[in-house]
């Protein structure tokens, strides 16, 4: 039954997908400053907000593990940064094509990029340390502590357009239209929030069957130590 | 008078695999109890958790009256574990000195000193570890173990690995503490050797415990009789 | 009171053996020169403005490689003979044990340390290096502090994993990095022989501020790495 409604969210969230990716290059205009390539905001700025949110969220639970002992917090954050992570990787792939149009460079080491970067870098040892321990207890517990660690790396990231002066365009929802001064038009932000739900709906499927796998590796694990006990 | 140990319902998982299952195991304070069970049947995972190593997933723990993690249990608990624990860079009586300290040992030269002569390190005792021969770290480490005279001994098989020397040395250590009025949890496969002290029997069977109480009569003469009787015959 | 004699107790013995052998000092150490020498070929040596406006970078760079060396082996020094085991038993508290494995790899590290800033600053002519060596020897204690507190509780972590030696590094720049920017940033002007002024206070409160958040986190955690 669990199955299926993810199947059918997922499907859903894909149809809405499709139908934002119509909209945003057929319907919408260029915008007026920065052309075609502002579509790309779309999906970069769901995305940061996809992964940030799936860190955050990865932080708290394996608090909660600390604090708990249960599994499920342990499952839930490691399929929430393998998520977060892989659209950390969306979000600086876009960024980076947008910063090639528009500021005539691929990368700039600016304080917010640098801090996405380091986030990225991480969360990925973060992903090959858990592939080191074979005990998946041990592994839950120093997980846990490695990701309350790596937290405060997020919210240094957050926080570096506020405490350095950063290329990095300014308070986020505002962008698109913004560069003209006014404020965004009303057709681009109904697209965005559209592609917000659909990219986070997206998210949110791809975590629960990755909790689901991990759980069953978890019990495959512990069917062996028990032929081994035998 | 309050057990020197006391186990409730304790389960430890390692993943999903239950290693212990639901043990509740009550050791009266100054018996010597053997506990006893096949590789892999949880006795290690036990003693680790007496010892304040590791805490069970479920159920509770009491050392002498407190909680595993306590000062207070810890301060009173000596323990040898599969590995000598002492440090090699280090000469003979630094290491004990640093677990006296540890230990808040009053008097803790004077300790030291006695013990060294105890396990007849004496002579060496500014030698560095390292250069020792074997028997003679294993005397160390008992040292070691019993320096802050402790009320409970935790002893993870104590007398695989030791010498002849090292063995009447342990076993008239525990003769002595047992007379004092300490409590002696040892795991151990060497039947003979245990079972001149041990009072109680404890059998563990794949994380379950099969069987715990008095040391029957029966194996003083055939020491596997226990494990004829209630283990698994699988 | 208890708790300082016990983490006393814990860096006095570490100290002690690592002066025994002087396994990691001496590694630490040499390791760092030869950084410090590669250094020449990497930029022109004559040009001491370049290597003032580089040498915060560049020092801080040499403490933490030389640093992973020392973090290594701190825990790994427990591995033989179980001897961790034997201190997690005993009656001394995670956060005692943690501090005072902390201190003495600390106290290496800043040895270390102060020994390759007065060869770095006499062989690439950096003449005004010393002139705020108050300061400069704060901020070097305070770097060195955030980069032994981070690593001594990720050397913890990995001492348990296969691969330790890879993981640590991987593990633990990416988090030392705001400790390790500021310190940068602020030797950097104090070794160029100017004072700390306006905008770079912050780096000095940054600095600060993460001392205190990983020294809080670390010992908020790390019974949950040593106790299992």
């Amino acid at each position: 039954m669990r199955e299926k409604i993810l199947y059918v969210l997922g499907v859903a969230a894909t149809l809405l997908l499709v139908r934002n990716l119509y909209v945003i290059f057929i319907t919408l205009p260029d915008e007026q400053d920065q052309g075609a390539i502002y579509r790309i905001m779309f999906f970069h700025i769901p995305a940061w907000f996809v992964c940030f949110t799936a860190y955050f969220l990865a932080g708290v639970t394996s608090v909660l593990y600390l604090v708990k002992k249960q599994f499920k917090y342990d499952v839930f954050s490691v399929s929430a940064v393998e998520v977060g992570l892989a659209f950390t990787l969306i979000g600086l792939a876009t960024g980076s094509i947008w910063a090639r149009i528009i500021w005539g460079i691929w990368w700039t080491w600016d304080a917010r990029l640098t801090w996405a970067f380091i986030t990225c870098l991480l969360y990925a040892a973060y992903l090959m340390m858990r592939n080191m321990m074979d005990d998946a207890s041990t592994r839950a517990r120093f997980a846990a502590v490695v990701c309350t660690f790596a937290f405060t790396s997020v919210a240094i990231t957050f926080k570096a357009i506020e405490w350095w002066r950063t290329q990095h365009p300014g308070p986020v929802l505002s962008l698109p239209g913004r560069s003209a001064g006014g404020t965004m038009d009303p057709e681009m932000e109904a697209a965005l929030r559209l592609n917000y739900l659909a990219l986070f709906v997206i998210a949110g499927v791809l975590i629960a069957v990755r909790m689901n796998q991990e759980k069953r590796l978890r019990e495959v694990e512990s069917l062996r130590r028990q032929v081994h006990a035998m | 008078m309050t057990p020197a140990v006391e186990v409730q319902k304790a389960w430890k998982y390692f993943g999903d695999y239950p290693a212990l299952r639901s043990i509740s195991l009550d050791v009266p304070a100054g018996t010597c109890l053997a506990l006893l069970g096949r590789n892999g049947a949880g006795k290690t995972t036990l003693l680790r958790i007496l010892s304040g190593l590791s805490n069970p997933s479920e159920g509770s723990v009491r050392i002498l009256g407190h909680g595993s993690r306590d000062y207070q249990a810890r301060a009173r608990t000596g323990m040898i574990g599969h590995g000598i624990g002492i440090y090699d860079e280090l000469s003979a009586a630094e290491n004990l000195r640093l677990f006296a300290r540890l230990f808040h040992v009053r008097d803790a030269e004077q300790t030291v000193q006695q013990w060294l002569t105890r396990v007849s390190l004496d002579r060496v005792q500014n030698s560095v570890v390292r250069e020792f021969s074997r028997g003679m770290r294993q005397r160390l480490a008992l040292a070691r173990a019993f320096l802050h005279g402790p009320s409970l001994l935790l002893l993870d098989e104590p007398f695989t690995s030791l010498d002849d020397r090292a063995i009447a040395l342990l076993q008239s250590l525990l003769a002595d503490a047992l007379k004092g009025g300490a409590t002696v949890i040892m795991s151990t496969h060497q039947l003979r050797e245990a079972m001149e002290l041990a009072t109680h029997v404890a059998l563990l069977d794949r994380g379950k415990l099969a069987h715990s109480g008095e040391r029957p009569v029966q194996m003083l003469a055939d020491p596997t009789w226990l494990y004829r009787t209630y283990g698994d015959s699988q | 009171m208890r708790f300082l004699r016990q983490t006393a107790s814990i860096a006095a013995k570490d100290l002690r053996s690592e002066l025994r052998t002087k396994d990691s000092l001496n590694a630490a150490g040499s390791f760092a020169l030869v950084i410090i020498v590669l250094f020449s070929f990497m930029l022109d040596p004559t040009e001491t403005q370049t290597v003032y406006e580089l040498s915060g970078g560049l020092l801080w760079l040499v403490f933490a490689f030389a640093g992973a060396l020392i973090l290594n082996r701190s825990f790994a020094r427990e591995l033989p003979n179980d001897c961790l085991d034997m201190l997690v038993a005993s009656p001394v508290s995670s956060s005692a044990l943690f501090l005072g494995k902390a201190t003495a790899n600390f106290t290496l590290l800043l040895v270390v340390e102060l020994v390759c800033l007065p060869v770095f600053g006499g062989m690439y002519n950096l003449s005004r290096w010393s002139t705020h060596l108050g300061p400069l020897l704060g901020v070097v204690v305070l770097g060195t502090w955030g980069v032994t507190v981070i690593g001594t509780m990720f050397s913890a972590i990995t001492v348990n994993l296969r691969l330790r030696e890879l993981m640590l590094p991987i593990l633990v720049y990416p988090i030392m990095i705001p400790c390790l920017m500021a310190a940068m940033k602020l030797s950097t002007v104090l070794i160029s022989g100017e004072a700390i002024t306006g905008d770079d206070w912050i780096w000095l409160r940054l600095l600060i501020g993460f001392d205190i958040i990983f020294t809080s986190l670390s010992l908020l955690t790390v019974d949950f790495v040593l106790v299992s």
